[in-house]
């Protein structure tokens, strides 16, 4: 109205068009839900009504059904807790390496020169196919499974932090020195801090990696496990089962994520 | 302490930035540094206060720094150099810490500081808060809490606008009022060198040297903005420097 208005007293005159807008995250929480909600929504409605075969696609309220009888039975816990154990104990060997040997190679021209060669060979190895080599060396029991998570989460984690450390402000770096700062405390204080952001978003790929690994670990050898269920399930062409398994995998991937997200909002909130 | 600096050469790679630089900055003085833009000023800085080495001659410390000083030479930045994460007071105590100084002592020199600057109610503030004029006070009450012998200054007062720096102007007089130090202010603001500086060094164009020293006899806390003989002074100084000025624009259009 008072848009109008302004149009009308003034001949000839036109407010100027606002394009300031967009390339700014603002966090809209509920749309994640909405999206999830319409999906499930689609699905159950599409396996009802019949134009999507039972075959192919289990039906979501089927699915529930059946993940709840998991539930009641206990057997959940049998799986979901060992699983939970290897991706934690993993992941965290993996990721405390990766940010250690990262920080390192930021650090020190040596190590960089000798590492980063070798991180870039490692890394595009699946390394589902050492899984066999991991049986060897520890053994067919939880070691060969943390050994593999850790090692898959290792590298990503490595190359985030060592990108990260590079990113930090050398003006900072240079004001420390200046300031007569322990080599120690630059680190601490200026390099670390500094290095957070990148570090904690590689961290955020990182750990995906590792869920992905837990359920290669699994389906190798492991009597209870989110994997092993999947893959019995599958062996079973076992629709509900499998996707009650999936399922649980995408839920655990969320929770990490807003882990992180969590941990970013607390350590991070000095960022403009 | 006092400061000689003795035939000061330096090179990076094959390009000769500074060419023999010999300077006497005497104590309770600020020296005014001004020259041609990559004249080799900043360089001179980092050389002065240890951050780089330079390819021959030598900076040399004449007299020991009084006992109580923390960081005998110490930086005031261009960018203010401040830890985003950490609160004007974290910033202020950053540079306490590493030198033992802790708990109550080193509340007594961050509170001292931040009054001097006129930061108190900013204590809690993160960087991110604070206008420009307001972070380059953190960064000078930093500096003032190490009880620096020497401050060296690289166009402290350049990212801000008119307003800020003349009130940062007036504030830097009032400290130096009241405790005579000693700085080496680089600027390529003619205005601000007449009214802080003893004496103004006047640099050539890149290989740097020492083109004249024109000294300011009047007291800092009489200068005042648009005086007409610090006008003249500064007249002097643009006489001194616009051959130098011009050439060195026409050097980098060529490369
Ligand atoms: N680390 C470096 N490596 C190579 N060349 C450099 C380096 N630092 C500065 N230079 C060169 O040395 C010369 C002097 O640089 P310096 O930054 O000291 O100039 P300045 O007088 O401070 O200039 P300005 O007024 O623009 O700040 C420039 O030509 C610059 O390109
Ligand atoms: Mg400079």
């Amino acid at each position: 109205m008072s848009k109008q208005k302004l149009q009308s007293n003034v001949d000839g005159a036109s407010e100027v068009v606002f394009r300031g807008g967009g390339f700014k995250t603002v966090s809209i929480p509920w749309v994640g839900f909405v999206v999830f909600a319409l999906l499930i929504a689609f699905l159950e409605w599409g396996t009802r009504a019949g134009w999507i075969s039972n075959l192919t696609m289990p039906r979501p309220s089927d699915v529930f059904a059946t993940f709840v009888d998991l539930w009641r039975s206990g057997l959940l816990w049998e799986h979901l807790f060992p699983s939970l154990t290897r991706l934690v104990v993993g992941a965290s060997i993996g990721a405390s390496a990766g940010i250690g040997v990262g920080v390192l190679i930021g650090l020190f021209s040596l190590i960089r020169a000798g590492l980063v060669p070798l991180v870039s060979a490692i890394f595009p190895i699946p390394k589902i196919a050492l899984l066999p080599l991991f049986v060897i060396w520890f053994g067919i029991d939880e070691a060969s499974k943390y050994a593999l998570i850790a090692f898959g989460t290792f590298t990503p984690t490595v190359v985030a932090t060592y990108g990260a450390v590079d990113n930090v402000d050398r003006s900072l770096i240079r004001m420390g020195q200046s300031f007569s700062l322990t080599w120690l405390s630059i680190v601490r204080k200026i390099v670390l801090p500094g290095a957070m952001p990148g570090i904690l978003s590689g961290l955020r790929v990182s750990l995906a990696i590792a869920i992905i690994l837990l359920v290669a670990a699994e389906m190798l050898g492991a009597e209870y496990g989110i994997g092993a269920y999947i893959l019995e399930a599958g062996s079973l062409y076992d629709l509900e089962r499998l996707f009650v398994g999936v399922a649980i995998l995408s839920i655990i991937g969320v929770l990490v994520s807003a882990a992180i997200t969590m941990i970013e909002k607390h350590l991070l909130s000095w960022r403009t | 302490m006092e400061l000689q600096l003795d035939n000061l050469c330096h090179a990076y790679n094959d390009v000769t930035v500074l060419d023999r630089i010999s300077l006497r900055i005497a104590s309770g003085k600020i020296v005014c540094i001004v020259g041609p833009s990559g004249c080799g000023k900043s360089t001179l800085l980092r050389l002065v206060g240890g951050l780089e080495r330079a390819s021959s001659g030598a900076v040399l410390q004449m007299g020991e720094p009084p006992a109580d000083s923390i960081n005998p030479l110490t930086y005031i930045f261009q960018d203010f150099a401040l830890l985003p994460w950490r609160t004007v007071g974290g910033n202020v105590s950053l540079v306490l810490e590493d030198h033992g100084i802790q708990g109550e002592r080193a509340e007594a020199i961050i509170s001292d500081v931040l009054k001097r600057t006129k930061l108190t109610d900013f204590r809690k503030a993160l960087p991110k808060q604070l206008s420009g004029g307001m972070k380059q006070r953190v960064a000078i009450a930093r500096a003032l809490a190490v009880k620096p012998a020497i401050l060296l200054m690289d166009e402290p007062l350049s990212a801000l606008d008119s307003q800020t720096r003349e009130l940062l102007i007036d504030d830097l007089i009032a400290l130096w009022v009241r405790e005579q130090f000693t700085a080496i202010y680089v600027t390529h603001n003619l205005n601000e060198a007449v009214r802080l500086g003893h004496s103004i060094v006047v640099m050539s164009r890149r290989p740097g040297q020492v083109r004249a020293i024109v000294d300011i006899d009047k007291p800092l806390q009489q200068r005042q903005l648009g005086d007409a003989d610090l006008e003249l002074k500064q007249k002097e100084l643009w006489d001194l420097m616009r051959e130098e000025a011009l050439a060195a624009d026409q050097e980098l259009i060529r490369v």
